[in-house]
């Protein structure tokens, strides 16, 4: 397979084009050794003073990610070269976890600073849930979500502090054993979020968690899971952006969310991990009965992601939605996409992804549409749209439809454009540099995407592709 | 109203191929300011390809002769350049710029060509103001650019971008094909209000009809990639009773 995007990219390359690549001295105060153990995990699990169930379930995972073979789809040249031993899995930033601002180390406030969350924090978060390295390090809930009696915690808490909740869910959605990452974000997890939403609660405010990797070959493996209790509802945003180094950043990253009767759960996340990091994530979601879940997923880093958002449509009439987006440069591969299972009937899903490629960069849309026996009456429609700024630039489709009932009703539209001559031509004309003029075709091109994010996200998203485009004509 | 002394734009000998054929083949005709100069020809005679050349269409390959625009070189600027300079094209075939609203498009236009920004409540009152003058609804602010517009809100679209930016030298293409007699009317009334504000105007056109809204000082039949003929707004009426055979003949 002749696989230009697998073409290893040259740090100095991605340090001049990863303009966040930014990063504070190490003030990592514990680390695990490299490379992954028995003792690892042990030591992992012993320093958060976890449960043994958490314990057993991490060893069992670990031998389920040994025994699992390599994926061989997506990137297998990139999968391949991983070097397992060369990662550290558990970095902890401080002795304890910031509860106010003030609390907070001055090193890591000058990262955020320059990422802009405090501005962020004062207009509308909810709560900000940062994860600096492996560990949380600050995190505060406003009073009203608190008086909701709305959970919103780092995972680590909330194993500690609603054990039951915990143990009754997690791993439910995906098993320690579903896949290879699954499997080894399960034995080394830390960090990530812990959110419950109590019955008929809707939390107004989207909660928000900011993620950033830190330390050099150093892996992230968040756990995050979010229950929204019946007639409840919740918005949750993942952003993140990272600084560059020079070695393969492994990300691994679980996602579990479950909507339970007539709930409604969004999950945004806009990755803009730097371009050497791998993002190897799993993310799935239960809709049970008139609930609804959906992901809206933006892929502008990285230098390969794997991420395909799934929704098990479980009770009648759910209702699942992903809508992504894909940006994939030079030496990038994003390998994105989406899965939705019909398992019960009268269950409606729609798939809109976009896909941009520059550069040489290549995007990949990869999705399943699966309509299980007795899920009569589903709905099911998928759109994918990829653009081509380059003649270089590539992009592939490989949808997978499986489908048990007869009267299902399943659209699938998929198109491939080029920025056109006669389209710059027409925006030239009008006095816009051919920069200019092909960035407003790119910021058309996702509006639809761009209009379901919050404003500030909306104008940072907006902000990440006018850099990407610099430089990227001509 | 006719012009005088040195051109706005002056054509000579202009030749220029597109995919390996020769179109243009010594095009001459020379406008000043103020002026309004019809282009007629019938279909495939390269009047499109002249407002595509003179707007520096990458697909169009100049092999001879020259364009000045106020006395400057310009082949030698790039379509930004040439834009930014003043000069404006209305497309025959407008494109279609999905998920960019009109509005925004417009004033990323209107950025560009002034150099200047204008408050968007400014912008906005002016833009509803002209959507007014030419019969569009204030939704069409909201719409993406040709993004599924009719034929007629296309070419409306055009001469709205025209009053907007104000250029020194409107280049109209067929900018009266597929319109009504309605929207005929609204369009040349645009470009009528243009001229009275002192555009010069390259009206390209294959029917008469357009030139009975809009008076043209000088007119050129084009045949085969020449201007073949010059004359007053006679000649127009001339060809349309007699036929581009009989310029042919002549």
């Amino acid at each position: 397979m002749n696989d230009t995007a697998a073409a290893a990219v040259r740090p100095e390359d991605a340090v001049g084009e990863y303009r966040y690549g930014f990063s504070d001295p190490d003030r990592s105060v514990f680390k695990t050794p490299k490379g992954l153990s028995e003792d690892v995990v042990r030591t992992i699990s012993a320093i958060k003073g976890e449960p043994e169930w958490m314990l057993e379930l991490r060893l069992k995972a670990l031998r389920h990610f040994r025994e699992r073979p390599m994926p061989t789809w997506g990137n297998t040249e990139i999968l391949n070269a991983i070097d397992f031993d060369a990662v550290t899995y558990y970095v902890r930033p401080a002795d304890r976890q910031g509860r106010t601002w003030d609390e907070v180390p001055e090193g890591i406030k000058k990262t955020f600073d320059r990422l802009g969350i405090p501005e962020a924090e004062r207009k509308f978060l909810a709560g900000v849930s940062a994860q600096y390295e492996s560990e949380v390090v600050y995190h505060s809930i406003k009073a009203e979500i608190e008086r909701q009696g709305v959970v919103f915690l780092d995972m680590d808490s909330g194993l500690r502090e609603h054990g039951d909740l915990v143990r009754r869910h997690f791993g439910t959605v995906v098993p320690p054993n579903d896949n290879k990452f699954a499997a080894l974000n399960s034995a080394v997890w830390s960090g990530g979020s812990f959110v419950y939403v109590p019955k008929g609660v809707h939390v107004k405010i989207p909660l928000q968690a900011y993620f950033r990797i830190n330390s050099q070959g150093m892996g992230q493996f968040e756990r995050t899971l979010i229950i929204a209790d019946e007639g409840s509802s919740v918005h949750y945003i993942e952003g993140c952006t990272a600084p560059t180094w020079s070695t393969d950043s492994l990300h691994a990253a679980v996602v579990e969310l479950i909507a339970l009767k007539g709930a409604k759960i969004r999950y945004t996340t806009i990755q803009n991990w730097s371009h050497n990091v791998l993002n190897l994530v799993t993310k799935r979601s239960q809709a049970w009965e008139d609930a609804t879940v959906e992901w809206v997923d933006g892929n502008i880093g990285s230098r390969l992601t794997m991420k395909y958002p799934a929704i098990h449509l479980m009770g009648p009439r759910a209702h699942g939605e992903v809508l992504s987006v894909a940006f994939a440069g030079r030496g990038q591969h994003q390998d994105a996409g989406a899965k939705v299972i019909h398992v019960a009937p009268d269950t409606t899903s729609a798939v809109t992804s976009k896909s941009i490629s520059k550069q040489g960069g290549r995007a990949s849309y990869r999705g399943m549409v699966k309509v299980h026996s007795g899920a009569t009456g589903v709905k099911t429609n998928v759109r994918c749209d990829a653009l081509l700024i380059d003649p270089e630039s590539r992009t592939d489709t490989y949808p997978t439809m499986e489908v048990a009932e007869n009267d299902a009703r399943v659209g699938h539209e998929a198109s491939v454009s080029k920025v056109g001559e006669d389209q710059l031509f027409y925006l030239k004309s009008r006095g816009l540099s051919e920069e200019e003029a092909t960035l407003m075709i790119v910021n058309g091109f996702i509006e639809p995407f761009v209009k379901e994010l919050p404003m500030e996200y909306a104008v940072e998203l907006n902000r990440l592709i006018r850099m990407e485009m610099e430089g990227a004509v001509g | 109203m006719s012009g005088s002394g040195t051109p706005i734009l002056e054509v000579k000998g202009l030749r220029a191929a597109t995919a390996g054929k020769t179109i243009l083949k010594g095009v001459d005709l020379a406008v000043r300011p103020g002026e309004v100069h019809a282009v007629m020809g019938r279909n495939g005679s390269g009047k499109s390809t002249l407002s595509n050349v003179l707007m520096g269409h990458p697909a169009y390959a100049v092999e001879g002769g020259e364009a000045l625009f106020e006395g400057q070189d310009l082949l030698a600027m790039d379509t930004t350049a040439r834009a930014r300079a003043g000069i404006f094209l209305a497309f025959q075939y407008p494109l279609a710029i999905p998920g960019v609203t009109v509005s925004t498009f417009l004033r990323a236009a209107y950025r560009a060509t002034k150099g200047v920004d204008v408050k968007p409540s400014e912008f906005r009152r002016r833009l509803l103001g002209e959507f007014r003058e030419l019969g569009i609804p204030e939704d069409f602010a909201g719409r993406y650019v040709n993004d599924g517009f009719s034929g007629g809100e296309k070419k409306r679209l055009e001469i709205l971008q025209m009053l907007l930016l104000e250029p020194k030298l409107a280049i109209l293409d067929e900018t009266d094909s597929g319109l009504d007699i309605d929207a005929l009317r609204v369009v040349s009334q645009g470009i009528n209000r243009a001229i009275a504000n002192g555009v010069s105007v390259l009206l390209i056109t294959h029917y008469q009809r357009i030139l009975d809204h809009v008076a043209p000082h000088v007119v050129h039949v084009f045949l085969d990639g020449r201007v073949v003929r010059t004359g007053g707004p006679e000649l127009a009426r001339e060809v349309e009773a007699r036929g581009y055979e009989w310029v042919e003949a002549a």
